[in-house]
């Protein structure tokens, strides 16, 4: 097993036309995700290395039975384009682009109660399944398919983590970039739940950063919840308050969202915290080599 | 993006919001001219800076009479203004707003953000006006009232009243502390702001309720759409170095240290400045040059990062996905003999096309250092520099 996607995922790529739709969809092609149509409104009818090109999301479903879409379209259509999906009732959305207002993300959100499609980002690298199937724009060749499951809202801290573990040779379940806007799908708590309940998962890496509580209440829920061991790391140890760094969601404002507090509160529910970056792999491997 | 109080007074005014009658100036025979137009005596004069704290650093003053006026403009206007959120340095005042003064019977807090939480915007109204919102968050938080808004409906009147009844809001106030709440509201989600405090809205002793100060922020991700408000952008109040990252889609923020930092990604960005930290280093910046980036970003980013004299080394910590390590090696040959880089320079490469970037920085000919990963790498400039 593993969360979320698998071999039989059936992928549909929204703005397969576009640069990056086109780059990553041949990636992912290459790694063996099965990519079974695109969408570009108005394109419909064309092909893409040999994948049919729809008009809308709902026909590209429709004929090619497609249960999972990937987002490439710029954030000025995203937000649209997400809802689309949703009203397409696919299981599962990946919404790569980044710099989505956030109220466009708010609407999105509410949009989306009481429907059972997923949300994954935005502004996130995507999620993968090694050897089965990869959606989204993070380099293939770290992943090694294993027992670590890994979440995290930083794209690149995100391969830092994969290729720790790759090294070592660990491996992961599936890993999943929630993506670092303030208004997003899967939070931490989601996440954590699947690998909870995944037999395939038996460790699981969280990277957090600056900025909002969500690591706080996923300490809470781990401490209550999870019997898998958790090692995390926190971002922004060393950032100004009051400054964006970078993501749109992270920044220390009113008094939370600092580093200390999250590494705090982790290390008071008993998940394991990485003192620095280049420590995620060492510290999981550590606390495996403790539990046998 | 931030904007002054005078701006956030115009465009709330706009939407119908009570603010005091005032004239914005940025030189003293302007002021006093302008002024001319304020009846009232009691004359308050304002810094206009992007910084909270104003009253405290002397940035806000009540003069009553004209002598009063002038000499509290000229030690106002151009006056170095430090305060708790302006860094040791402060900030040059370049404009003054001066605004009639009102008799003041009770002060509140109205302020709106996104709950992250529950990725809904909310109202949020206190009893503790004039007070930083922080503190009474931690102090007393049973004194702030909250309603999440529904982005279907917007704000609903019931809800308005109810932070108004909450108040203690009584008679013609309450439909006066509604019409307020809905206006800031409709005008926070019309202008995709990311933060609006009135802090503090007052009711004066003749029964009105006015805006006496205003702060909005702006979601950058949304100014696209918002060409009028690009309009009230004060580059002077932000730092050359960031105005000059953003013309390239850099995400750059200056810091106090003298190790420049080229990283992709936040996080990672995040991540190295820790790690700089952690084994005794201080970063100079934070600087995600973003997913595609091109050799013209690399070197943009170089410049940058060079612009800064603390800067005595740079570590490029790059982790390629979308972003492939042979481009950026081509920008760091490309920056470092187009701008002749003198400091201690070290790199980081894994990723996408690694070998490629490797290969192409090792036949380079310049005095490049590699490092074999972030750890290594923060050790090897931390070192380099000393």
């Amino acid at each position: 097993m593993s969360i979320l996607i698998n071999k039989d995922t059936k992928v549909i790529t929204q703005g397969i036309t576009g640069e990056a739709g086109k780059f990553h969809t041949e990636q992912a092609k290459l790694y063996g995700t099965n990519i079974v149509a695109g969408v570009t409104p108005g394109k419909g009818g064309d092909k893409f290395l040999d994948i049919p090109i729809f008009n809308t999301v709902k026909e590209a479903k429709k004929v090619t039975d497609g249960n999972v879409s990937v987002i490439y379209v710029p954030p000025a259509f995203a937000a649209d384009a997400i809802m689309e999906a949703v009203d397409a009732e696919m299981d599962l959305v990946v919404c790569i682009t980044e710099g989505i207002p956030v109220n466009d993300m708010i609407k999105v959100k509410r949009y989306m109660e009481g429907k059972n499609t997923l949300l994954i980002g935005p502004n996130c690298p995507g999620v993968i399944t090694p050897d089965e199937a990869k959606i989204g724009i993070m380099p293939a060749y770290i992943h090694k398919k294993g027992n670590v499951g890994i979440v995290s809202r930083s794209g690149t801290l995100t391969y830092e983590a994969v290729h720790q573990t790759t090294s070592l040779g660990l491996g992961q379940s599936t890993v999943v970039g929630i993506g670092g806007d303030p208004v997003k799908g899967l939070d931490f708590i989601d996440v954590l739940k699947m690998f909870q309940n995944d037999t395939e998962t038996e460790a699981v890496i969280m990277i957090g950063e600056i900025g909002g509580n969500a690591e706080e209440e996923a300490a809470e829920w781990i401490a209550n919840n999870m019997t898998k061991p958790v090692v995390s790391f926190i971002a922004g140890q060393s950032a100004p308050k009051g400054k964006r760094m970078g993501h749109a969601g992270a920044i220390i404002s009113g008094g939370t969202g600092g580093a200390a507090e999250k590494i705090a509160k982790l290390k008071e529910c008993g998940v394991y915290v990485a003192d620095l970056p280049s420590e995620i792999g060492k510290t999981l491997a550590n606390v495996l080599q403790n539990r046998k | 993006m931030k904007i002054h109080e005078y701006q956030a007074k115009e465009i709330l005014k706009s939407y119908g919001v009570s603010v005091p009658k005032g004239i914005v100036g940025d030189s003293i025979e302007d002021l006093l001219e302008k002024s001319e137009i304020l009846d009232n005596p009691i004359k308050v004069v304002k810094a206009q800076i992007h910084a909270g704290g104003r009253g405290k650093g002397g940035g806000v003053k009540i003069a009553k009479n004209r002598e009063e006026l002038k000499k509290y403009c000229e030690d106002i206007l151009g006056m170095q203004l430090i305060t708790h959120q302006t860094g040791p340095e402060g900030k040059k005042v370049n404009s003054v707003l001066i605004e009639e003064g009102c008799n003041i019977e009770k002060e509140f807090y109205v302020g709106m953000v996104l709950d992250r939480a529950i990725g809904r915007l909310v109202m949020m109204a206190s009893t503790e006006g004039g007070m930083e919102i922080e503190k009474v968050a931690e102090e007393s938080p049973e004194l702030i009232f909250k309603e999440s808004i529904d982005p279907i409906t917007g704000l609903l009147p019931f809800q308005a009243r109810e932070l108004a009844f909450k108040l203690g809001l009584k008679g013609k106030s309450v439909s006066k502390a509604v019409n307020f709440m809905l206006a800031l509201s409709k005008a926070f989600v019309e202008i995709d702001a990311s933060l609006a405090e009135i802090n503090p809205l007052v009711l004066t002793k003749e029964g009105d309720l006015i805006a006496l100060d205003a702060k909005i922020g702006f979601d950058d991700n949304a100014l696209y759409r918002h060409p009028k408000i690009l309009e009230y952008r004060d580059l002077t109040e932000e730092d050359s170095k960031e105005i000059e990252a953003k013309k390239y889609d850099l995400s750059y923020i200056a810091l106090d240290g003298n190790i420049g930092c080229m990283v992709n990604g936040a996080g990672l960005a995040m991540a190295t400045m820790d790690i700089i930290k952690q084994i005794g280093g201080e970063p100079a910046n934070f600087l995600d040059v973003g997913g595609g980036a091109t050799k013209e970003k690399v070197t943009a980013a170089f410049k940058i990062i060079l612009s800064d004299p603390k800067v005595k080394g740079i570590f490029v910590n790059i982790f390629g996905g979308i972003m492939k390590c042979d481009v950026i090696a081509e920008g760091v040959i490309a920056a470092a003999s187009d701008l002749g880089i003198n400091v201690p320079l070290v790199v980081r490469l894994e990723g996408t096309n690694v070998e490629k970037g490797k290969e192409l920085l090792n036949n380079s000919g310049l005095s490049i250092i590699s490092a074999d990963d972030m750890k290594d790498g923060a050790f090897k400039i931390v070192s380099a520099i000393k």
